[in-house]
């Protein structure tokens, strides 16, 4: 204590200037308003200066949360995103429209694999049981017909493509609906071959081949091609070469159509063939 | 010092030289006061007679800091300009007991330690520091000269 005295008596002229000033310092900083403005900011920049470096640091040792954070909330906004991209097109198409009689049902799905350079392609679809896809049910994408649905899993079904040397579908010239037998040769994955249309019939190159609509798979109307040749080979008949309007290896996104009335179409025809 | 205050606040407070000179002749009070007077009496007077001004000018803080500053800087000014035959007693810090040379000195350094706080706590930033300091020349040249006219008019040799 006596110590402290003798400290401040030693040094009181330099201890009252520093006592003075900061009164007179701290009566500027208070009572003028540039000043106390001035000396706010001048602080608030250090201050700020000093967070921000804090807040760089900590930000760089939380990169892995963060990273973690936005991964996780990527994948929820990517299901989002696919789950109302794809829910949005079910409920359009569902809708229980009682004026219009809804006879088909779209789902939209994913190509996840396929072949086109077989003789007996297959096309795999991320849309399964779960999404309501059954078996024999026809898949379009929007250029045209792609196959038939064969096999379903859970959350998978496999398709069997219009290039396959097994697949039949009926199809129709668009201009005069005469309908014949359309089928893949393996040879070009761009071009099928459409028979049994009569001979009699006028048949131009560039004629459009849609589907017939009688197979109770694929509605009426899907475009399929073009014609770019046609021969009477054998008899009656023409053989004509389509184009194909889809090109397969560039497919991503296809709809299969379920026909709401498959069943009671089908339960009448086998009355008649029995 | 209630004349010089006045003397300041009322007549040089109002003198402004195109935006450059503003004179500060109320540090002669500090200047005057007799050797002996103890230090801590220097701080007290120079922050009574700053706060006083500062009372009248509407800036509180700004010239009581300058002029508790120079008080506190006058011993260490006088130890440095201490002449030959060092500081005779019973005299002052005047310019009839030390000669004109001396006392501009001795005004000179202080006024000028005195402008360079009050006109950079004025300004209070960076950004103008020559323009200040061109200011600070400025005005502390003319209040040296008010402040040495003085002498000459008012504390005149008293023996």
């Amino acid at each position: 204590m006596r110590n402290l005295f003798r400290f401040i008596i030693a040094y009181h002229f330099q201890i009252l200037f520093i006592v003075l000033e900061a009164i007179s310092i701290s009566l500027l900083l208070n009572h003028n308003d540039f000043q106390k403005a001035r000396f706010i900011s001048f602080t608030h920049s250090i201050t700020g200066r000093v967070y921000k470096k804090v807040n760089n640091i900590t930000r760089y040792l939380a990169l892995k949360k963060i990273n973690d954070k936005l991964a996780e909330e990527n994948t929820k906004l990517k299901n989002i995103l696919q789950r109302t991209y794809r829910a949005d097109e079910l409920f359009f198409f569902s809708e229980h429209d009682t004026i219009y009689h809804q006879h088909y049902f779209y789902t939209s799905a994913k190509v996840i694999n396929q072949t086109v350079n077989k003789q007996h392609n297959f096309l795999t679809l991320d849309k399964g049981s779960d999404a309501g896809i059954i078996p024999e049910m026809g898949v379009v994408s929007n250029g045209g017909v792609i196959g038939i649905v064969v096999s379903v899993s859970k959350r998978f079904s496999t398709v069997i493509s219009l290039l396959n040397s097994d697949f039949r579908v009926s199809a129709k010239l668009a201009k005069n609906n005469y309908f014949g037998s359309l089928h893949w040769d393996g040879k070009d994955y761009r071009s099928v071959k459409l028979n049994e249309i009569p001979y009699h019939i006028d048949v131009t190159v560039g004629d459009t081949v849609v589907t017939s609509g009688y197979s109770a798979i694929l509605p009426e109307g899907i475009i399929i091609g073009t014609v770019r040749n046609s021969e009477v080979k054998g008899g009656n008949f023409y053989e004509i070469d389509v184009d194909l309007s889809i090109d397969f290896k560039s497919l991503v996104y296809v709809k299969v159509i379920s026909n709401l009335r498959r069943e009671e179409q089908t339960e009448l025809e086998e009355v008649i063939n029995e | 010092m209630f004349v010089l205050v006045l003397f300041q606040v009322l007549i040089l407070n109002n003198i402004q030289i195109s935006g450059y000179v503003n004179p500060y002749m109320y540090v002669l009070f500090i200047l005057l006061l007799p050797f002996e007077t103890p230090r801590w009496l220097l701080l007290i007077s120079g922050f009574a007679i700053g706060l006083s001004i500062d009372l009248f000018a509407n800036t509180p803080g700004m010239h009581t800091s300058a002029t508790v500053f120079m008080a506190f800087l006058r011993p260490y000014v006088l130890k440095l300009l201490v002449p030959h035959d060092d500081y005779e007693p019973g005299t002052y810090p005047r310019l009839f007991y030390y000669g004109f040379s001396w006392f501009l000195k001795y005004s000179l350094v202080l006024v000028f330690l005195h402008h360079i706080f009050l006109f950079y706590v004025e300004v209070f930033r960076t950004t103008y520091f020559f323009h200040t300091m061109l200011r600070i020349i400025l005005s502390a040249i003319f209040s040296v000269f008010l402040i040495i006219l003085s002498q000459y008019f008012v504390y005149r040799k008293q023996i």
